[in-house]
């Protein structure tokens, strides 16, 4: 019993997760502050605040994806769906105002339900009918990208007014210090973010998402409804989804209905990168933010050394190979 | 005797193509400690499993405390505080002790889904003082031993305030202080007025622990008797049905001196420290030592499972470099996991495919078939010589029991023509029917010319087994023995020989 000998960290009490992943936070966030370093040498244009902000705000839209991603990779499932599922939310939500008439509040409600409604699809086919995750959300990625169109009918839907990109992409921040205008959108997801953490270190669905990814059996023994927590943890996956296609529609002032696919990559590849296993049990919501951050920075300074876009493409190809490689060496580490 | 805590009657449950369980009979009172024995496939843990709620019975009536029951999942039978330590561990491992214990019972604050872990870990630590646990409610299960986890399970059953105690085989892993410590718990609670199932292989057991005995074969309910009036041969006879005597321990012939293996100087990390050994021609070598001794450890990097610091392995007095399972293979070494269901077997497919997995290339004919006559005749062969138990060639290796997938492993190994076989714990979980029949079978393969390793927790078997000996204690090999001068005492000494602080 000499290998257990207590020692109770402030890191350990944080949460429920200790050392392993806190040193892996940190060098994903050293990896961070080295890719910035590197473009600001390799790039005039990087280091300034009109950049640095645009990442900002890349980084918001595809970091609320990846909050959702966590909780499912979490569980040792995956969701390919969040991308196609955040272009109908922007879609619901840009057709309810701009169709529809209805008020822009409502809209947001209407294009955050949407997601949860697709995640909790998506929970009923993995969790219910038992259909293997990558299977059932490729098919609702489908769904959801064909749905677009559909009620889009085929082309962009424009929002009567700007009241919505006013109220996401304004800066509140900046009202009141003008030194720092933050848009409202990085805000956003910030505060996401926050909730996320607090709902996975802190709550039952959290716990429960852990206990599902690290032995399924064990969850169940211990009477825990893995059907019905697995809805719940698809559906939040949703639900963030849908929170970030009203993000997109107020970044572009529409609903584009053939934006967002691929989306999905760079989330997975945001919370792998951050530490999360794709077979379960490990994660955090830091890590994922930090692993967006990567993602985003790494695009937008490909671009500004005037990598051509198709080259960008096979970078994010690339990246997700990496990334989940990355998880496959640290679990073997881990093992020894 | 006051009433019963739990009453089952008539129950029947049939599993795709076997029928597990006919009629079955069982009750429990409070303060008993109930063994439940019998072979492999007897059906002891389906029947608990059932009472658990793991599985709904087909026929049958259940009675708890008086009233009817119908226990429809393990949280119905929780409710009724019937918990059940399964022999397999059921822990996450990426959790801490304290939230896999109250997993799913989480304490919570006055918000809604609100999680408390400051009470839950002070729960927790509450329950280890009252069963003298030394544990740290907030270590993470993965960083615990085996023998650590069966407690954080015993005290997970517990936390349930249950009456209704299930253990399935829960001395399997254990060493012989933990096995004291456990039963130490056992008889607290007994003493609590807790009902106490006790499923076990190990016979002289019972008459520690138990105070009623009941016997199961094939499915069907055979007896139940005070154990203080039954002898552990009545037992055994009622469990096989029909009468056989222990035989004396046969002192195997004397192998050859053609050295087949030889290991030298492997390290790695703190598990394996500068082992060197030889192993012989139709010799049996027996590695004893404590759980953790780094046995199993050993038997990895020989096998090419793990990677090594450092070492050299010849077979037949030729250096070979065996980096993985395959190059293993290769060279004539095979290795049967403890953990058969784990690395030892596909689960999910036949015997037939099992059997003539490891040699399938002997099998492939020109343009890549695969000749399916002659592997059939293979396997064929091995379920007749090994009395492999199973309806036919088709059957999913998950429907067998535990003693007849360990022959289906044998099997295996035997088709691809290995010359060195590894056996890890190769009786754990196994009943006394079957251990004399692997026992028979592993001075078979000795006698003819196979070389064996044989790593085993139970020193009677080692001693019984053993041409020569070899402890280990801490990744070291701290002494070998003869089988003339090998006894109990002996390896003791040498397994529990610490180094002095490195």
């Amino acid at each position: 019993m000499t290998k257990s000998a207590a020692r109770p960290s402030p890191l350990r009490r944080l949460g429920s997760l200790g050392g392993g992943e806190a040193v892996q936070r940190l060098l994903a966030f050293g990896a961070l502050v080295l890719l910035i370093i590197l473009f600001s040498f390799w790039s005039p244009f990087f280091f300034n605040f009109d950049n640095l902000n645009n990442i900002l705000i890349a980084t918001s839209v595809v970091g609320v994806l990846a909050l959702g991603e966590t909780f499912v990779i979490v569980t040792g499932g995956i969701d390919l769906s969040i991308g196609t599922v955040m272009t109908m939310a922007s879609v619901m939500c840009a057709t309810a105002v701009a169709r529809w008439g209805l008020p822009v509040p409502v809209g947001i409600l209407i294009g955050v339900a949407t997601g949860g409604v697709m995640g909790f699809l998506n929970g009923v086919l993995i969790a219910q009918l038992k259909l293997p995750p990558f299977i059932a959300t490729l098919g609702t990625l489908n769904v959801a990208r064909g749905l677009s169109l559909v009620i889009a009918g085929l082309s962009p839907v424009y929002f009567p007014t700007d009241e919505l990109h006013g109220m996401i992409m304004g800066s509140t921040v900046g009202a009141i210090l003008p030194a720092f205008p933050v848009p409202n959108i990085a805000i956003i997801m910030l505060g996401a973010a926050a909730l996320a953490g607090f709902i996975l270190s802190m709550t039952s669905l959290g716990r429960y998402a852990y206990a599902l990814g690290s032995n399924e059996e064990a969850a169940r023994l211990s009477g825990i409804s893995v059907v019905k927590w697995k809805i719940a943890v698809y559906s939040l996956g949703g639900l963030f989804a849908g929170l970030g296609g009203v993000l997109l529609a107020a970044r572009v002032s529409s609903a584009q209905p053939t934006l967002g696919y691929g989306y999905e990559l760079d989330a997975i590849s945001a919370v792998v990168i951050g530490g999360t296993s794709l077979v379960g049990g490990v994660g955090t919501i830091l890590g994922t933010v930090i692993g967006a951050f990567i993602v985003k920075t790494l695009a937008d300074g490909l671009q500004l050394v005037n990598v051509p876009q198709e080259w960008q493409i096979v970078a994010t190809g690339v990246v997700v190979i990496l990334a989940v490689y990355l998880d496959i060496v640290r679990r073997r580490g881990r093992q020894s | 005797m006051a009433e019963p805590l739990v009453e089952m009657q008539g129950i029947s449950k049939d599993f795709p193509g076997v029928h597990a369980l006919m009629d079955c009979h069982f009750e429990l009172y409070p303060g008993e400690v109930h063994a439940l024995v019998g072979e492999n496939g007897a059906g002891k843990s389906t029947l608990m499993k059932i009472l658990a709620g793991v599985y709904r019975a087909d026929a049958g009536v259940i009675t708890v405390k008086g009233s009817p029951a119908n226990i429809s999942s393990t949280w119905t039978a929780q409710r009724l505080g019937i918990s059940m330590v399964h022999q397999e561990l059921n822990l996450a491992p990426h959790l801490t002790v304290a939230q896999n214990i109250f997993l799913g019972r989480e304490p919570r604050r006055h918000l809604p889904f609100v999680l408390d872990d400051r009470t839950l870990n002070e729960k927790a630590a509450e329950l280890f003082e009252v069963l003298h646990l030394r544990l740290d409610p907030r270590q993470r299960v993965s960083g615990l031993a085996v023998a650590q986890q069966q407690m954080v399970e015993i005290a997970k059953a517990l936390s349930f305030k249950a009456d209704v105690l299930i253990m399935d085989e829960p001395t399997a892993a254990l060493t012989g202080l933990e096995i004291d410590e456990l039963f130490r718990i056992i008889r607290q609670l007994r003493d609590r007025g807790v009902g106490i199932v006790h499923i076990s292989h190990r016979l002289e057991e019972l008459k520690q622990i138990s105070d009623r005995v009941t016997v199961m074969r094939d499915g069907r309910y055979v007896s139940t008797q005070a154990t203080a009036d039954s002898s552990i041969d009545q037992i055994i006879s009622m469990m096989v049905g029909r009468t056989i005597f222990e035989t004396a321990p046969e002192l195997p012939e004397k192998p050859s001196t053609e050295v087949v293996l030889e290991v030298r100087n492997l390290n790695r990390g703190l598990v394996i420290r500068d082992v060197s050994f030889r192993l012989c021609r139709g010799e049996i070598l027996g590695i004893a030592g404590l759980v953790g001794a780094g046995r199993t450890e050993v038997a990895r990097a020989v096998f090419g499972a793990d990677q090594v610091d450092s070492g050299e392995i010849f077979v037949k007095g030729k250096k070979v470099r065996i980096n993985s399972p395959t190059d293993a293979v290769e060279h004539g070494i095979g290795y049967l996991s403890e953990d058969r269901k784990r690395y030892g077997l596909a689960l999910g497919l036949n015997v037939e495919t099992n059997l003539i997995l490891a040699a399938l290339r002997q099998f492939i004919g020109p343009f890549g078939w695969v000749r399916s006559g002659l592997a059939r005749i293979a396997a064929n062969l091995q379920v007749k010589n090994l009395a492999i138990k199973t309806p036919s060639l088709k059957q999913t290796v998950r429907n067998l029991s535990g003693g007849t997938q360990q022959k289906v492993v044998v099997g295996k190994w035997i088709i691809a023509d290995t010359q060195v076989l590894i056996f890890d714990e190769p009786t754990r979980g196994i009943d006394v029917g079957a251990k004399s029949e692997i026992y028979r079978l592993l001075n078979d393969l000795a006698h003819e010319g196979k070389a064996i390793i044989m790593i085993s927790s139970e020193l009677p078997e080692i001693l019984r087994m053993s041409h020569r000996i070899i402890v280990m204690c801490e990744g070291r090999i701290t002494g070998e023995l003869t089988a003339q001068e090998a006894t109990q005492e002996k390896i003791m000494t040498f397994a529990t020989q610490r180094a002095s602080a490195v």
